[in-house]
């Protein structure tokens, strides 16, 4: 029987970061994952370390997970490729530049300083975009990192600080008996905590209905793909308004770009889907002329949580005492992860997040019927 | 509607789409070369005229009969020249053919993909003049080149005497080959070898040739590094007694052959670990069927055989798939390759033996040494991320890179997975399967899309 003040289930950079900012302020705590740290959409997504485009409700914690961002290396000893490149987003219609100016005005006093560039200004700025682009919006310290690294980092840090992580450890039966937690593991573990931080990524639903709180959530699975070393050339990482795809230079001249739906090969593993993959080739090379003859070297796609609203659900379950949920993160939570650990923290250890976390709780659903 | 599909035009390919033409069904035939023939009897482009014999050898009326059947098939099959299948899902194939990409759908895929070298880089392997022996054997038979003026031969496995010998035929100045194994594991080997009398027969012909032509052959040899400034110069090799110094301008090597299995992969098929390939295979019953039920996979693309028994299993895997399509199939034949492709089964391990794995070389490699070249990464990379508590290979490569470059771990996942077994003390078993991503081979922008 392991005794521990927190059991997190689930090693992505959520529940990660959780471990590591709980064990920096002294608590026990053990994680456990079904595979290994880092390996889901945590470590494939696509590297996106972006604020800009964020509902402004997420504004907040994201602004303080871009101060985390910031002290990286002093928080889990490698930079992780991590730079602050600035984040372009592209607008192919004047209706879209539109959207992107109303943005810049509504996000105003959340620290973000977006530029919005007309065509001209964009051309000057940025020669690689496409004739494609109107116009864009420019985040200038919004950038990218490698998730492959930052992910699995946040677990080894972790670790450093005391923290137990289980790898290749999955969680198979949790129950409550009205003072704490008993948490059973499919390698034999038994765990006694009084609290639960749910942070099961895609897979959190099960947690969630088991306490009477059923969530509408679904997979999704977007489509990457990487280039060989290039040129460098992209000087931002890159998205398009309203949709479409996105891409990034990384240090070594590799370009890596996502977009579209790839599709599930079981629970836990999902493929990009040769659909996707033919329409970045084709696509891509509009936005960024200089792809043109480039060769795609790897494909692949990942597992992640979506609830109808796009918003995640963040803080304490309706119906049971001690349980965290910190799930569904629709394609957007690396960025925000960390600062989501660090909020979970403050609830654990303070009572309360700092940062506001009313629009995602998730009592939002409880009138809604899930299908 | 549906297609019957047959993917590589090498030896198994081309006698599975003869068997299913036999029995009226018209099958598709997708071959990324342009012309059948598959690797070992690659064709030479139309306006070269080399002899069959001088080609291919004691081969030569193998090759010339497989060359027949395929043109003669022509009419009666769908087959389709420099196509590439980048991608499989379930009842899919994604093809790439002159710029354009298209989807093909099948009821039933024959995967007959083939083999590459085994590489287990040595210091220097990326200096031009070194490749691998099955690539000097393709710039001789394909373009009639050699791969330099004084060659050198070297590592293992049936394949290093042979192309020896076919250079030192064709002209070229070998000036040396190493053989990895000692003399008396081939000793040893002896008894599984004569389980195929007529191939140990030309085994033992390419060696007394060299040897009768005044070329050097040293076993127990291990090729310790290649050196040179812009190229090969010189390599250094050492047996047990002491080490040697060779000027050469081009060196060919490798350990055997390695199954070519991301198609497998990406179509679902389950793997198992078969020690005597030292690899992952899929997994696959005596008639070629895997553990999905659409698809059969045939020659060395399932496991190391050589081309006598790709052939065979070709048949044998064409037969299976007439079978489960409500075809009646002569059972005798079905039985009969069977055997024979156990007969040979039992040589192939016989070669193993005489043609031992060095399972040694993870421990020596040193830390400087390139494992893999498409993204650089050296073997001291590999172990810091194993000292970092990483064991499992897909895991590895995350962390560093290796295999993730335009190759996809083709040339490096082998070399790869012994350092990584070999540094967490674990068997190369216990490590994890590198798994295939597509595109298998690299895909580009701005293709063009089949309608
Ligand atoms: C392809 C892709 C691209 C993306 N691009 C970006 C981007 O550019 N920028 C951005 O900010 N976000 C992006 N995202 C989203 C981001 O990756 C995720 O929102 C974020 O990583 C979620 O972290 P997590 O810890 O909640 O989930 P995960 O990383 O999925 O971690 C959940 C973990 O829980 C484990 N688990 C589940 N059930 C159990 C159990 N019973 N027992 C033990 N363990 C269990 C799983 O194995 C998994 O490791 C992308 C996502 C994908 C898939």
């Amino acid at each position: 029987m392991i005794e521990v003040d927190a059991v997190i289930i689930g090693g992505g950079i959520v529940g990660a970061s959780a471990a590591l900012f709980l064990s920096k302020a002294g608590r026990r705590v053990a994680l456990l994952e079904r595979d290994f740290c880092g390996s889901h959409s945590s470590g494939v997504n696509y590297g996106g370390v972006r604020r800009q485009g964020r509902p402004l409700s997420q504004l907040p914690l994201s602004q303080r997970a871009h101060e985390i961002w910031g002290q990286l290396p002093q928080l889990i000893g490698i930079n992780g490729e991590y730079q602050r490149s600035g984040h372009l987003k592209l607008a192919r219609s004047l209706n879209d530049l539109h959207a992107l100016q109303d943005y810049a005005a509504s996000s105003l006093g959340f620290g973000l300083d977006l530029q919005v560039l007309d065509r001209n200004e964009l051309r000057a700025r940025f020669p690689w975009v496409g004739e494609v682009a109107v116009g864009a919006s420019l985040c200038p310290d919004d950038g990218h990192a490698n998730p492959r690294l930052v992910s699995p980092a946040f677990a080894q840090a972790a670790r450093r600080h005391g923290a137990q992580i289980h790898e290749q450890c999955a969680v198979t039966a949790v129950e409550h008996d009205g003072q704490r937690f008993r948490v059973s593991t499919q390698t034999g573990l038994d765990l006694h905590s009084p609290w639960l931080l749910n942070c099961a990524g895609a897979w959190a639903g099960k947690l969630a209905a088991q306490f009477g709180e059923a969530v509408p959530m679904h997979a999704g699975h977007p489509a990457m793909l990487v280039t060989e070393p290039l040129p460098l050339v992209m000087n931002a990482s890159t998205g398009v308004e309203g949709g479409g795809i996105y891409a990034r230079q990384v240090a070594r001249g590799n370009c890596v770009l996502g977009g579209g739906q790839g599709f599930a090969l079981d629970n836990a593993r999902a493929r990009p889907g040769q659909n996707a993959v033919i329409e970045i080739l084709r696509q891509a090379v509009e936005l960024y002329p200089f792809l043109e003859g480039a060769q795609a070297i790897r494909t692949w796609s990942g597992t992640e949580g979506y609830l109808p609203d796009r918003q995640p659900v963040i803080g304490h379950s309706s119906t049971q005492p001690g349980l965290l949920h910190a799930f569904g993160f629709a394609g957007a939570g690396f960025q925000i992860g960390p600062a989501v650990g660090q909020a979970l923290t403050e609830i654990i250890c303070s009572g309360a997040s700092k940062t506001p976390l009313d629009a995602f709780s998730i009592t939002r659903f409880h009138s809604i019927s899930v299908a | 509607m549906k297609s019957v599909v047959i993917i590589g035009a090498g030896p198994a390919g081309i006698r599975a789409a003869q068997t299913l033409v036999a029995h009226g069904v018209r099958p598709v035939l997708l071959d990324e070369a342009a012309r059948g023939g598959g690797q070992i009897y690659r064709r030479q482009p139309a306006n070269f005229k080399r002899s069959a014999v001088k080609l291919y050898g004691f081969e030569a009326r193998k090759a010339k009969a497989l060359h027949q059947t395929i043109d003669e098939l022509r009419e009666q099959l769908d087959y389709r020249p420099d196509t590439l299948v980048w991608n499989a899902e379930a009842g899919a194939l994604d093809t790439l053919h002159e710029g354009r990409a298209a989807r093909l759908e099948f009821s039933r895929v024959i995967v007959a993909t083939g083999a590459t070298d085994r590489i287990l880089p040595v210091p220097g392997w990326t200096l031009p003049g070194a490749y691998s022996l099955g690539a000097a054997q393709i710039a001789l038979k394909f373009q009639g080149c050699a791969i330099g003026e004084r060659v050198v031969f070297a590592g293992s496995g049936p394949l290093l005497y042979l192309v020896a010998n076919q250079y030192a035929k064709a002209g070229a100045n070998v000036i040396a080959v190493l053989d990895s194994s000692p003399f008396s594991a081939q000793a040893r080997a002896l008894p599984g070898l004569l389980s195929q009398p007529s191939t140990l027969a030309k085994g033992i012909y390419y060696r007394t040739w060299l040897t009768a032509h005044g070329i050097p052959v040293h076993q127990g040899a291990t090729l310790k590094r290649i050196d040179g400034e812009h190229r090969v110069q010189s390599l250094n090799w050492h047996n047990a007694a002491s080490e040697h110094q060779i000027e050469c301008d081009a060196v060919a090597f490798a350990h055997g052959l390695r199954s070519e299995t991301q198609l497998a992969d990406l179509l679902g098929c389950e793997f198992t670990w078969n020690p005597l390939n030292r690899a992952w295979l899929p997994q696959r019953d005596r008639a070629g069927r895997t553990s999905i039920a659409e698809v059969y996979l045939v020659g060395d693309g399932a496991g190391i055989m050589g081309a006598d028994a790709a052939e065979m299993a070709g048949e044998r895997a064409a037969l299976a798939l007439l079978e489960d399509i409500g075809y009646l199939i002569p059972p005798q034949r079905a039985t009969q390759l069977e055997q024979s492709l156990n007969t040979i089964g039992r040589f192939r391990q016989g070669l193993e033996r005489a043609f031992i794995f060095p399972e040694s070389w993870a421990a020596d490699a040193a830390d400087d040494l390139m494992i893999c070249r498409c993204e650089e990464v050296r073997v001291g990379d590999i172990r810091q991320v194993v000292r970092e508590g990483h064991w499992e290979i897909n895991r590895v490569k995350a962390h560093c890179r290796v295999g993730m470059g335009r190759c996809q771990g083709r040339m490096c996942g082998a070399a790869a997975a012994e350092i990584i077994a070999c540094e967490s003390q674990r068997a190369v078993s216990d490590i994890g399967r590198l798994r295939a991503q597509a595109p298998i081979k690299p895909l580009p922008f701005g293709l063009e899309v089949e309608p």
